[in-house]
């Protein structure tokens, strides 16, 4: 049980999804105009994450090494599904505020990456616990962000009017230019963390940068092996004799980092 | 049916009134990400409209003609991931046989695009609005424009900001979304043209 304590304590602070390792950018900035959206897309995308890792980690041993994206991805979109389905049936406002974004889930970062990093590697009941804890830490990350922009939007958090009248709500913070400013702060902020740490000498290599690179570039921890053809290093294309539905993630190394932006910036200059 | 005015207004209300980048947040990754030049910029977002229009019309045709009649709608996302991932390597390697040219301007930027969630978004969006099979391939046309206009837009800016000098937290993503953001706000006054 330590473990399972130690996956949710890894999910929720250590390596938080949004917070540290900054994944899933797409459904963090599009469905945070409420605290109330927020929290039903995390809980949504930690049911998705949780069956989906203990599926797949329950499956690792057959699921063959080459097709194992593909196979992922299915795995995670029959997830997708009959969460849609369950919530069409039960929550249908929530499904209609949350919209799109539901069936999206399945191109979530998050998920890809946690099974091919954790799951695929780990018994099932350690990765039903990462699941959980890395869903929660989505969760949390969402519900903050959400009451952020909207006590600043609409001056009401869960929709309960907090801020005293004289306070005019800021109307951007709701619209889709609010999310990009907050996550603009957010990542500030965790820059600023990360040159403090670095300056009284602590390891900040584990807070990533997550998705200001391509998805499929995206090397931090969490997308581990899921790199595709990178532009900065003008590799070649892949080759055609690859099957089709097949990935051309697995020819990449694992765990080379991309250790900061600005290394990548400088040798892309040079070119 | 659907007139040729519908389809216009259908092509100025996806590509610049719900900016499927500022305004939908699809496809941000690609956007933040391979946004520093704008000639690779202006590479990316060409294949992204080639993809998103066949991808659209892929999907559409799948979705009326196979999902429909068997009764089995609610595989929707399901298939249509695939779809995509399959029909992202069938161009790739159709271009490469055939069309050796545009394959070397696009070869690289194809494989990104797989998992650019704004292709799967139009697939399902055509889907919920109920779109026919020609208004989808408009639909999925227009945002795929409305992507390459924000991304030469973006990396336009980002060609400039790189000589300026910004306080050290801000400097990478910060500020880059800064921009975005204020794009959102130029791009909610097209808001009006509709």
């Amino acid at each position: 049980m330590n473990r399972a304590g130690e996956r949710l304590y890894n999910g929720l602070v250590k390596e938080n999804p949004t917070f540290v390792m900054m994944l899933g950018m797409c459904p963090t900035l599009a469905v945070t105009t409420s605290a109330m959206n927020g929290l039903g897309m995390g809980l949504t995308t930690t049911a998705v994450l949780a069956m989906s890792n203990l599926f797949i980690s329950a499956l690792r041993k057959i699921i063959p090494e080459r097709v194992r994206i593909p196979a992922f991805i299915v795995i995670i979109a029959s997830f997708v599904t009959i969460v849609q389905l369950l919530l069409q049936a039960y929550l249908n406002d929530l499904n209609k505020a949350l919209g799109v974004y539901i069936p999206l889930i399945v191109v979530n970062c998050i998920i890809l990456g946690r099974a091919e990093s954790f799951a695929y590697s780990n018994p099932p009941i350690a990765s039903l616990f990462d699941g959980i804890g890395m869903g929660l830490g989505f969760t949390v990350a969402l519900t903050c962000i959400g009451i952020v922009r909207e006590l600043l939007g609409a001056g009401e958090i869960f929709g309960v009017h907090v801020m005293p009248d004289s306070f005019t709500p800021i109307g951007i913070f709701v619209l889709a230019p609010g999310a990009f400013f907050v996550l603009a702060g957010l990542t500030a902020l965790q820059n600023y963390v990360k040159i403090i740490g670095a300056r009284k000498g602590k390891d900040m290599s584990r807070i990533g940068s997550g998705c200001s690179q391509d998805c499929m570039n995206c090397d931090v921890k969490g997308c581990g092996k899921r790199k595709g053809k990178s532009l900065d290093e003008g590799k070649k294309p892949p080759k055609p004799e690859k099957a089709a539905g097949e990935d051309k993630k697995e020819e990449q190394e694992p765990g080379m980092e991309i250790p900061d932006l600005r290394i990548i910036d400088l040798t892309k200059d040079k070119k | 049916m659907t007139t040729v005015r519908d389809l216009l207004i259908l092509l100025i209300s996806s590509s610049l009134v719900s900016n499927v980048v500022l305004s939908q947040f699809l496809g941000l990754c690609p956007f933040l990400g391979v946004s520093r030049k704008t000639n690779t910029a202006a590479g990316m977002g060409v294949a992204v409209i080639f993809v998103i229009t066949l991808a659209s019309a892929v999907a559409g045709i799948i979705y009326q003609y196979v999902l429909t009649p068997l009764g089995i709608e609610y595989l929707q996302t399901i298939v249509f991931i695939l779809v995509i991932a399959a029909l992202v390597q069938f161009v790739e390697m159709f271009l490469r046989k055939f069309v050796p040219a545009l394959y070397q301007a696009l070869g690289v930027y194809l494989p990104l695009i797989t998992t650019n969630c704004a292709v799967l978004g139009v697939a399902l969006t055509n889907v919920q609005k109920e779109y026919g099979i020609l208004t989808g391939i408009v639909n999925g046309f227009a945002t795929a424009v409305g992507f390459t206009i924000a991304i030469i837009i973006l990396a336009g800016i980002r060609e400039k900001i790189a000589y300026n000098d910004i306080p050290k937290p801000f400097q990478g993503m910060p500020i880059v979304l800064l921009t975005a953001g204020l794009m959102a706000i130029a791009f909610c006054g097209f808001s009006g043209l509709l």
